[in-house]
């Protein structure tokens, strides 16, 4: 691997000790620390050192430039330009069928998995395109995590072979206490630690929905990645585990660069800090209506469709 | 707060008394009934029997004294179907058509089971009723062909060596047939491209390979172009190709039954195709794997024509499968069953009987070996659950002083007596703390 192995792992990560990340925290205003010092939000925190790894530090945006995405020969996205802020939370939302998942899977190379998918534009890591010739989709995939809609951890691993399976596929090698220690905080990050901390042997399918997404957050953070993707993933949870997978996210604002789909206006609301508003009608392909910070896109929006879309009068 | 932040010892103890102002109890009357759900009726019961009774009266009167026809096959036949007329009629008189039609089809698929599992058991009792005189000495597991003439007694001789023959065989082909079939599923299944699909119609036309053309193969190829000898490797090459397609194919099935989602998830950690089907797929479809690796060697362990042309044959004990002859089981009932002497056709259904033997503790083994379903625990795995969740409920603070333990754990937790711990059990979680 070209990437830099795991090594070294201090206790303290995040804002605060590991132990009190998993208490009930108000909805939205955590990750306050990451504001800088006269209430601006600061885009590239330079002291903010994610999970203690001195090389990665630096928290990476993403950036894409005129994508547009094809299935076959039906366009489904029009020339899109989006820039993801780091260390922030962007919400992508607008009506089925707009194109937002298919935006998000092409942030880390999994839309051209699909049989007939092509592509145009730019998506820039850190200023450097994902889709560089040469570049090799594994490894994007690794900086960039994704977390799907419906969870989907791996029946034959235990808990704990879940969160590390990562590790595993990326064919990195740690020593059994890094193990055990980079487990312990991925799961501590993703607010399951205390559920789990029992029974982390036991299969990842024995656990509750809600419990099983944030197992898969928790394992999409154990290879550290610089941006978490999450394709709805509160739409297969009842309320209770959608706020305490909103929690998580709140939590992990300011650590690593995050992009969410959703569907649920309040969510878009409670956890992002900028938001993008996607559309498409039956005769044009997906393209962004408008962007801005959440609050800007919500409570005053420029465009009549983002205000009849956020108010829930069409879609 | 939640339900899932709640601690398991903070519930109410289940024989706590009512509160004030809770709802009123209902008068505690014993242990309550569980409901019958689904089952047989008596209704059900009489009108299979009526029908049966009634049908077999109609089929003897038919059969003995109208019809110009004898013999047991006609006569069960016909008496089944009369049964499923009768049944029909008994039924329409209490039924309605829909649930009639309902109840027949369901009578005919049980019968059908009971006609399948009769044969089964037939074959076997039969197999098992020959084979005991043979079988019932203890020579005949113990001993070889080698001094036994064809008027020797049946206390001497034995098939030892067969049997010796038919597991070295039959674990030399498994050995070459599994890694080939699930490489060559995985490739269909998840390589793809344009070169899956001659693959597949070829591994399907090879399912269809008379077992004899596969023996004739090796003897042509391996016995007579490279000069090699009659041999239990030749055999287990012949039978290797009878394999190989049961396990490709049966493994194709059961990798595809994994789902995308999984694959799409290893993706997205990074992982690359190979790792992938290494470390995801094929965990998660191990069980089938294993059941398709069984099929594949129920299949060959039973073949007779791909081992008779290479072989060879020896009465010997030869078990060094890379020199001389060597013999197998149904090479051996095979050669004995034909011969007309008594002793030897009951020594060949012994063979049978050791060959269903070996079968079944082949199948067992492979079922303990790796039969899990993907996410079912091992007793193992379930026996160090049950111990963290013990732990768990033991409060912190009781475990590391082993001396004060048992005092401390009582008196922290007597909120419901089936979560005290024993006096052992803070001696054990603070071992596992250690482990974590």
């Amino acid at each position: 691997m070209t990437d830099a192995p795991m090594t070294d792992v201090p206790p303290s990560h995040g804002p605060g000790d590991p132990a009190e990340t998993t208490i009930t925290l108000p909805a939205v205003p955590a990750g306050a620390d990451y504001v800088g010092h006269d209430g601006q939000q600061l885009l590239y925190p330079q002291d903010a050192h994610y999970q203690g790894y001195p090389e990665e530090s630096v928290l990476a945006g993403l950036e894409t430039r005129e994508v547009s995405a094809w299935f076959g020969a039906r366009k489904v996205l029009e020339r899109v330009s989006l820039t993801m802020p780091a260390g922030e939370v962007t919400a992508l939302i607008g009506p089925s069928g707009c194109g937002k998942s298919t935006y998000l899977r092409i942030l880390n190379r999994m839309h051209e998995m699909v049989r007939g998918a092509a592509l145009s534009g730019e998506v820039l890591l850190d200023g450097d395109d994902v889709y560089r010739p040469g570049r090799r989709p594994a490894e994007v995939r690794r900086r960039i995590g994704m977390v799907f809609q419906r969870p989907n951890p791996f029946p034959a691993m235990s808990i704990k072979d879940n969160v590390a399976s990562g590790l595993k596929l990326a064919g990195i090698k740690v020593t059994r206490d890094e193990r055990e220690h980079l487990v312990e905080t991925s799961l501590r990050q993703a607010g399951l630690w205390d559920e789990v901390a029992g029974r982390l042997e036991a299969p990842g399918g024995s656990l509750s929905g809600g419990q099983q997404q944030r197992l898969c957050i928790a394992r999409s953070l154990a290879v550290s990645p610089d941006i978490l993707l999450m394709d709805e993933p509160c739409s297969a949870l009842d309320p209770t585990s959608t706020r305490r997978v909103e929690e998580t996210i709140a939590e992990l604002r300011g650590q690593l660069t995050i992009v969410i789909v959703t569907h649920n206006m309040q969510q878009a609301q409670r956890v992002s800090q900028s938001c993008a508003f996607f559309l498409a009608t039956h005769d044009t392909p997906g393209r962004i209506v408008e962007h801005g910070p959440t609050e800007q896109v919500f409570h005053h929006p420029r465009d009549q469709r983002t205000s009849d879309y956020v108010n829930g009068r069409f879609g | 707060m939640t339900t899932l932040d709640k601690a398991p010892a903070e519930a109410p103890a289940p024989t706590a008394a009512p509160t004030p102002g809770s709802a009123p109890e209902p008068v505690a009357t014993g242990p309550e009934r569980k409901l019958k759900l689904g089952g047989v009726t008596r209704e059900d019961v009489f009108t299979v029997l009526g029908a049966l009774v009634g049908s077999l009266g109609l089929d003897w009167v038919l059969y003995e004294r109208v019809l110009p026809f004898s013999g047991a096959l006609g006569f069960l036949l016909c008496w089944y179907l009369l049964f499923l007329v009768g049944y029909y009629g008994l039924g329409r008189l209490q039924w309605g058509g829909l649930m009639v039609r309902e109840r027949l089809v369901s009578v005919v698929a049980w019968s059908s089971g009971a006609l399948v599992l009769g044969l089964i058991a037939d074959q076997i009792g039969y197999v098992a009723s020959r084979g005991y005189e043979a079988a019932q000495h203890g020579n005949f597991f113990t001993e070889t062909m080698e001094r036994t003439a064809s008027l020797s007694p049946i206390t001497s001789g034995g098939a030892v060596h067969a049997v010796v023959g038919s597991l070295e065989q039959l674990g030399l082909a498994t050995l070459f047939a599994v890694p080939l079939g699930i490489a060559a599923a995985v490739f269909m299944s998840e390589v793809g491209g344009r070169m899956a699909r001659p693959v597949r119609t070829l591994v399907e036309a090879m399912t269809a390979l008379p077992s004899i053309v596969a023996g004739l193969f090796i003897l042509g190829i391996v016995i007579l172009t490279f000069g090699f000898d009659k041999s239990g490797f030749a055999a287990s090459l012949a039978l290797t190709v009878m394999m190989m397609p049961i396990v490709t194919r049966a493994a194709e099935v059961v990798i595809r039954l994994v789902p995308g989602t999984l694959r799409e998830a290893s993706y997205a950690l990074g992982g690359s195709q190979w790792r992938t089907v290494w470390n995801v797929v094929l965990p998660t479809a191990k069980r089938g794997l294993v059941t398709a690796v069984v099929l594949g060697m129920a299949r060959a362990v039973g073949e007779t024509s791909p081992v008779l042309l290479t072989a060879g044959f020896t009465s010997r004990m030869n078990a060094n499968p890379f020199e001389g002859h060597q013999i197998s089981l149904p090479l051996y009932i095979w050669s004995y069953v034909k011969l007309p002497v008594d002793q030897m056709v009951a020594r060949a259904f012994a063979a049978a009987l050791t060959l269903m033997a070996v079968v079944l503790i082949l199948f067992v083994t492979a079922r303990i070996l790796g039969g899990r379903a993907a996410g079912e625990m091992s007793r193992r795995q379930k026996r160090r659950m049950a111990r963290a969740e013990r732990q768990a409920a033991v409060p912190r603070p009781a475990a590391p002083s082993f001396g004060a333990a048992p005092v401390a754990a009582s008196v922290a937790a007597p909120a419901d007596p089936a979560v005290r711990p024993s006096a052992a059990a803070p001696f054990r979680s603070a071992v596992a703390t250690g482990e974590h």
